[in-house]
């Protein structure tokens, strides 16, 4: 397996600095369109890594290029002839290295290349996110051939060891190219499911990052910032897509408050209680805006509505009066599009803080009885805070003891003990 | 003739060694295709790729699920095919022996449903 790293980081050395940021800004549009010429993810993946390493020699002796993203694509092409004229197992062989050669010879691509580039990252973009893949293989892949992280990183951020992921997204490459996974982007009729895939992979990356415990944040927050530039591309090439919008809305409203969730003493802080001034205000309006421009399409969807339900949230601790109401309609139309047991929660604590706690009890009486849902934390912890406001502390202290018995996260925990602790005073 | 179908089983964790002593085989098997062919039993045959890259497709109501892996996850995984066209299940189950993954594998016979046995509504009328 070719351990593909990106160069150092950082340091003094200009050369090193601009190598490091043409990997993240050009690695994946160059593996992109040259994944498309050599029709083979690994022979792509090597020959843009061999280019990487040619630049570093390279730019210190001539300097660092007008542009660096055409020059690793050249680079990358030929390194690209070499490595497949010696290897004889790359399918269509011959018709492939043809054609590799008449792009080398162009001094600029021509009009069908130059549009076909236009969707090479969209079409590995959804390669990796293809359903005939594993979901974490699809996570892990994604991050590596789309992202600016290595495998040792994305391992330390999922939480296992580098060769255990190493092995999923090898796996993964190998899949793809012995089932014959098309490398292109899904026509009309297929796009919406598919494309509702692309973004639970990249929800997927981003509460994965977002939800990291304290000690866990430093290397999982890492999660947040690519998922986050994955999905700003991935609305620059789908521009007309209101859910895509949706989701970035979503991550950034989220993100803006990352920080401000924890307080000085690594106590979990609710939306209400947080230092506003920690929140990243610049974000929270890059997220409004984006929920504005998804809204705009009036086509609803599940991240527009949640992106909806998070800046009401917002709103409502800056304000110090939420629209509870408006949430309640929000969560009525999530149900309708996605209905789970999250949303029925969820439904369940904004009706019992629109309506009042009792009617809150009442939506949570079908989840308290379906044994599926016995050890979900959440459902326990709304439980309690609905018993408490409805005046039952005894109750609310069960539920409450119950809720922490099943929480795994530490902050978490000790929030939940100082509301138990609450009671008595209540 | 009816047609039969060997599905051949077997282990793929078999190591660097086996894997390369197993392709040095490629001569066996070439025997024996060459005299199924010239029978005129041959219908088609095929070794499968990993069961790495399979993918189980199901439908639910309106949602295609698919599943990254082999309808059941065992050690023993289908590797090959191949479709004969015998006289009978004797006749397969002698040249089911005769394929070298028979040695260290299973070879699953299996007989093909022929166009004539599938039950249709116009020959149950005229049967009646």
């Amino acid at each position: 397996m070719s351990s593909a790293e990106p160069p150092r980081r950082g340091g003094p050395d200009p050369v090193a600095a601009a190598i490091a940021a043409a990997f993240r800004a050009e690695r994946a549009a160059v593996l992109a369109t040259l994944i498309r010429h050599v029709g083979d993810f690994q022979l792509a993946e090597d020959a843009v890594q061999d280019a990487f390493a040619e630049a570093l020699s390279a730019w210190r002796s001539d300097g660092v290029p007008v542009r660096p993203g055409a020059w690793l694509m050249v680079a990358a092409r030929r390194r690209a002839i070499d490595r497949m004229r010696r290897n004889r197992s790359v399918a269509d062989r011959a018709d492939r290295l043809a054609e590799l050669m008449r792009l080398d010879r162009q001094e600029h691509p021509d009009e069908d290349e130059d549009s076909a580039i236009a969707d090479d990252r969209l079409r590995l973009i959804f390669t990796c996110c293809h359903p005939a893949l594993d979901l974490p293989a699809r996570v892990g892949l994604t991050l590596r051939a789309l992202g600016g992280l290595t495998t040792g990183e994305i391992a330390r951020a999922f939480l296992v060891a580098e060769p255990t992921m190493g092995k999923r997204i090898v796996r993964a490459k190998r899949k793809i190219a012995d089932a014959r996974i098309p490398y292109r982007v899904p026509d009309d009729e297929e796009l919406p499911d598919r494309l509702r895939g692309v973004l639970r992979v990249l929800y997927l990356v981003f509460n994965e990052g977002y939800s990291a415990t304290e000690g866990e944040r430093l290397v999982r927050s890492e999660l947040c910032g690519e998922a986050l530039r994955l999905a700003r591309l991935l609305c620059e090439l789908m521009p007309d897509e209101a859910e895509v919008w949706g989701l970035l809305a979503l991550m950034l409203l989220h993100d803006a408050r990352r920080d401000a969730r924890v307080g000085p003493d690594g106590r979990y802080l609710a939306l209400d209680q947080q230092d506003r001034s920690r929140w990243d205000h610049e974000r929270l309006g890059d997220g409004l805006e984006a929920l504005d421009r998804a809204m705009r399409f009036r086509r609803p969807g599940q991240y527009q509505l949640q992106a909806a339900i998070t800046a009401l949230h917002v709103r409502g601790a800056d304000t110090g009066t939420t629209d509870w109401v408006q949430i309640t309609e929000l969560y009525d139309a999530l149900g309708e599009i996605a209905p789970s047991p999250v949303v029925e929660l969820n439904r369940a604590a904004a009706v019992g803080f629109a309506v009042g706690p009792q009617a809150g009890l009442e939506l949570l009486e079908p989840l308290l009885a379906d044994p599926a849902l016995e050890r979900y934390q959440p459902l326990h912890a709304a439980h309690a805070d609905l018993l408490r406001r409805a005046g039952d502390p005894v109750a609310a202290a069960r539920a409450y003891e119950r809720a922490i018995a099943l929480s795994a996260n530490e902050v978490e925990r000790a929030e939940l003990h100082r509301r138990l602790s609450t009671l008595d005073a209540d | 003739m009816p047609e039969f179908m060997l599905l051949l089983y077997g282990s793929e964790s078999a190591d660097e060694a086996e894997r390369a002593q197993r392709w040095a085989e490629m001569p066996l098997w070439d025997q024996v295709n060459a005299s199924l062919r010239d029978a005129g039993v041959l219908v088609a045959h095929a070794p499968l790729h990993s069961v790495e890259s399979a993918t189980t497709v199901r439908v639910r109501g309106d949602e295609t699920e698919l599943t990254d892996g082999p309808f059941a996850v065992t050690k023993e995984v289908l590797a090959g095919f191949y479709l004969l066209d015998c006289a009978d299940l004797d006749e397969a189950i002698r040249h089911a022996a005769r394929l070298p993954w028979a040695r260290y594998g299973s070879v699953e016979v299996r007989p093909i449903v022929g166009d004539d046995e599938i039950p249709r509504p116009d020959r149950n009328a005229s049967a009646s």
